[in-house]
């Protein structure tokens, strides 16, 4: 341990060949980081939404709750079948609507409408709502998730694009601004 | 020949020059009181693996990792491709015994002490090795793209969201864009052919060499205490006294037990053939009842059973504290005794643990959390309880299958269990009390108030009246007749 100050040529080199290969990882961290975060970054301020036509009011019976689908605005070539999504329109009267996602505001399992007894259920672990949307018993501790919706030439038109989860994701589909859109 | 065999070998001895390392390995001595079938399961846990492996291999041969072809290409190995089932069986099958036997192995290594100095670090990387085998078998289950595929994709992303904070950012980063797509299945395709095997692989390498190295945990006897200080030399001596090769003193259990249990893996998947795929991953066909895979009812259980408030903190809470408690475990009780019979809260954990686990997958299983959709138009009222009925009471039980209710309340045995059976409701709610939990609802139940008309009501509340045993009359208040009859109550509380 002589020469633990002094800096041999071979010493150098090899300082010099670790930062070298300090810089070349550093600068593509950067790229590395955009492409693997891209799903998060593109979904900055609501870039993922878009307004879906979901049908002719007409074909919305007031006082009805219906089962529609509509295909989610944000496609990749191999999604196959999984883009199309389906949701709950309730005409309450005339442009009066509420559209519900089909997921559960618990875990996100399909839920079903029983127009008899008014309710929707969930197969899962036994969530219900009243036809309101309202939280009427069950694991959920909220309503159903609404898409923002407007009746424009004729057509209901809603919001979509999301996933709608608990989580503040879908703070976009209830009206609330999202945290991370400021 | 023989000579010729050996001069290969030596060929490439001399330049790979690992024969003599591994004869060291596999001759290391061990303690002989570990030549035990306790001591088996490790090394079948390993052998699965590599079956996992090959299987797995053998799958990517034909599977597609595309949402819009995955199904399809499953239902080509399910049906069109040579044995395609019977390989997609023994993977499917191969992944729960692994977990299995991972969890045995896990139970066994905490019972004998097995985690105490010098071992931590082998019972650290077991620790992950059990999460990236639990990862495993998630992936996999999303790659059989199907129905509970996509519903249980969803599940994942309702808990990931609701991390505070980073939620959104994690929901998003998981399923790879907005929704349950194409890039969902590509990165979990990533994640279960790529990154966790290759994890595995580095994991179990340093597992299984940290076990050469500090040599197997001997037998534990009560009363051989663990101490930092003189563990080494005391290991050292045992073996000098009482050790043996591992090959062949012990080897042979190992290589029994390893082929007896792929022989039931590959039992299990010619007997009972692959697992699904169940219906297409579409989203638009929402008359599914999702299940999770068997090592996950448990959690499925769980979260019907905890009460709404306390869901999310048990849910990002809860794993946190198992996985730091089992990190923990080797620094908090290092030292000390290993055996199990003076080590009684270790075994009531483990019983506790298993009993806990074990019927949270036999409640999955029943799920009577989960209303039976079906039930109000397809189990009819029995016949019995029908009979020497009112007109009324009979369009009261019209009312009762029309509005759903026997979608959560059974009535002889058939019908949903998420609300209390009610073949003898009469007896425990007088009629005062039913009408209002049908118009109010509450304890779990939604209020009919707004959905049935008056006279739907009398009715449904008429039928529900008359279910109680013959020899036993329904309750009433008698307060009520008090006041409806006008007069003083009489001692004896008879019906007026």
């Amino acid at each position: 341990m002589s020469n633990d100050t002094a800096l041999s040529r071979r010493g150098f080199f090899t300082k010099i060949g670790i930062l070298f290969n300090g810089l070349v990882a550093a600068a593509l961290a950067v790229p590395i980081a955009q492409f693997f975060l891209s799903s998060i970054t593109r979904g900055r301020s609501n870039a993922y939404l878009s307004w879906v036509p979901l049908g002719p009011v007409g074909g919305f019976p007031e006082g009805e709750t219906r089962l529609t689908t509509f295909r989610n605005p944000y496609v990749m070539p191999t999604d196959g079948k999984t883009v199309e999504t389906a949701c709950w329109v309730r005409r309450i009267a005339g442009d009066q609507f509420q559209v519900f996602a089909i997921n559960c505001a618990h875990l996100g399992c399909p839920v079903r409408w029983f127009p008899q007894s008014g309710l929707f259920m969930c197969p899962c672990h036994g969530g219900a709502y009243y036809r309101d949307g309202a939280r009427a018993s069950g694991p959920p501790e909220r309503g159903l998730f609404e898409y923002p919706y407007k009746v424009q030439d004729g057509m209901v038109t809603i919001q979509a694009g999301e996933l709608p989860t608990p989580g503040a994701a879908i703070a976009a589909h209830t009206g609330e601004k999202p945290p991370c859109a400021a | 020949m023989r000579s010729l065999i050996d001069k290969i070998g030596d060929w490439f001895d001399r330049r790979l020059q690992l024969a003599a390392p591994i004869r060291e390995a596999v001759e290391h001595p061990v303690p002989r009181s570990t030549a035990s079938w306790w001591y088996v399961f490790g090394s079948a846990a390993l052998a699965i693996f590599v079956l996992q492996i090959v299987t797995g291999i053998l799958l990517a041969l034909i599977y597609v990792p595309s949402a819009a072809e995955a199904w399809s290409s499953l239902q080509a190995l399910n049906h069109d491709v040579t044995l395609g089932w019977f390989i997609r069986a023994m993977h499917g099958w191969g992944s729960n015994f692994m977990l299995a036997i991972v969890l045995i192995h896990m139970m066994q290594v905490f019972l004998f002490g097995a985690y105490k100095f010098p071992r931590e670090l082998t019972w650290i990387l077991g620790v992950f090795l059990l999460l990236m085998t639990l990862g495993m078998a998630f992936s996999g289950q999303v790659l059989r793209f199907d129905q509970d595929a996509y519903w249980g994709l969803g599940i994942g992303a309702s808990i990931a969201s609701r991390v505070p904070v980073v939620g959104p950012a994690i929901l998003r980063l998981l399923l790879g864009g907005p929704i349950i797509a194409g890039a969902t299945l590509s990165r979990f395709f990533a994640l279960h052919v790529f990154v966790l095997p290759g994890l595995l692989i580095a994991f179990v390498g340093l597992h299984v060499l940290m076990v050469l190295k500090l040599g197997i945990n001997e037998w534990p006897m009560p009363g051989r205490v663990v101490n930092r200080a003189t563990y080494a030399s005391e290991y050292h001596e045992l073996i000098k006294k009482d050790g043996a090769p591992f090959f062949p003193y012990a080897v042979w259990k190992d290589l029994l037990f390893s082929a007896c249990v792929i022989l039931a893996v590959a039992a299990c998947a010619l007997y009972f053939g692959p697992f699904g795929p169940t219906g297409q991953p579409d989203p638009t066909i929402i008359q599914t009842v999702p299940k999770p895979d068997y090592f996950f009812l448990w959690l499925y259980a769980l979260l019907s059973l905890l009460p709404p408030s306390l869901e999310t903190p048990a849910l990002l809470v809860g794993p946190v504290v198992v996985i730091v408690a089992l990190l923990l475990l080797p620094f908090l009780a290092g030292e000390g005794e290993k055996s199990w019979k003076r080590r009684p809260i270790a075994v009531l954990t483990v019983l506790l643990l298993a009993i806990t686990l074990g019927t949270f997958t036999r409640l999955a299983e029943v799920a009577p959390w989960s209303p039976h959709m079906s039930a109000w138009s397809g189990d009819p009222v029995p016949v019995r309880l029908l009979r020497g009925t009112t007109a009324l009471e009979r369009q009261g039980a019209l009312v009762f299958q029309v509005k759903q209710c026997r979608n959560c309340h059974s009535l002889g045995e058939s019908g949903g269990q998420r609300g209390p059976a009610l073949d003898r409701v009469a007896v425990r709610l007088t009629h005062d009390q039913l009408i209002r939990q049908v118009i109010q609802g509450g304890g779990n139940m939604p209020a009919y108030g707004k959905n049935l008309s008056p006279a739907e009501t009398t009715a449904l509340v008429a039928f529900l009246q008359t279910l109680h045993p013959a020899g036993q009359a329904p309750a009433r208040d008698a307060s009520r007749d008090a006041v409806l009859s006008d007069s003083p109550v009489k001692s004896s509380g008879g019906q007026p």
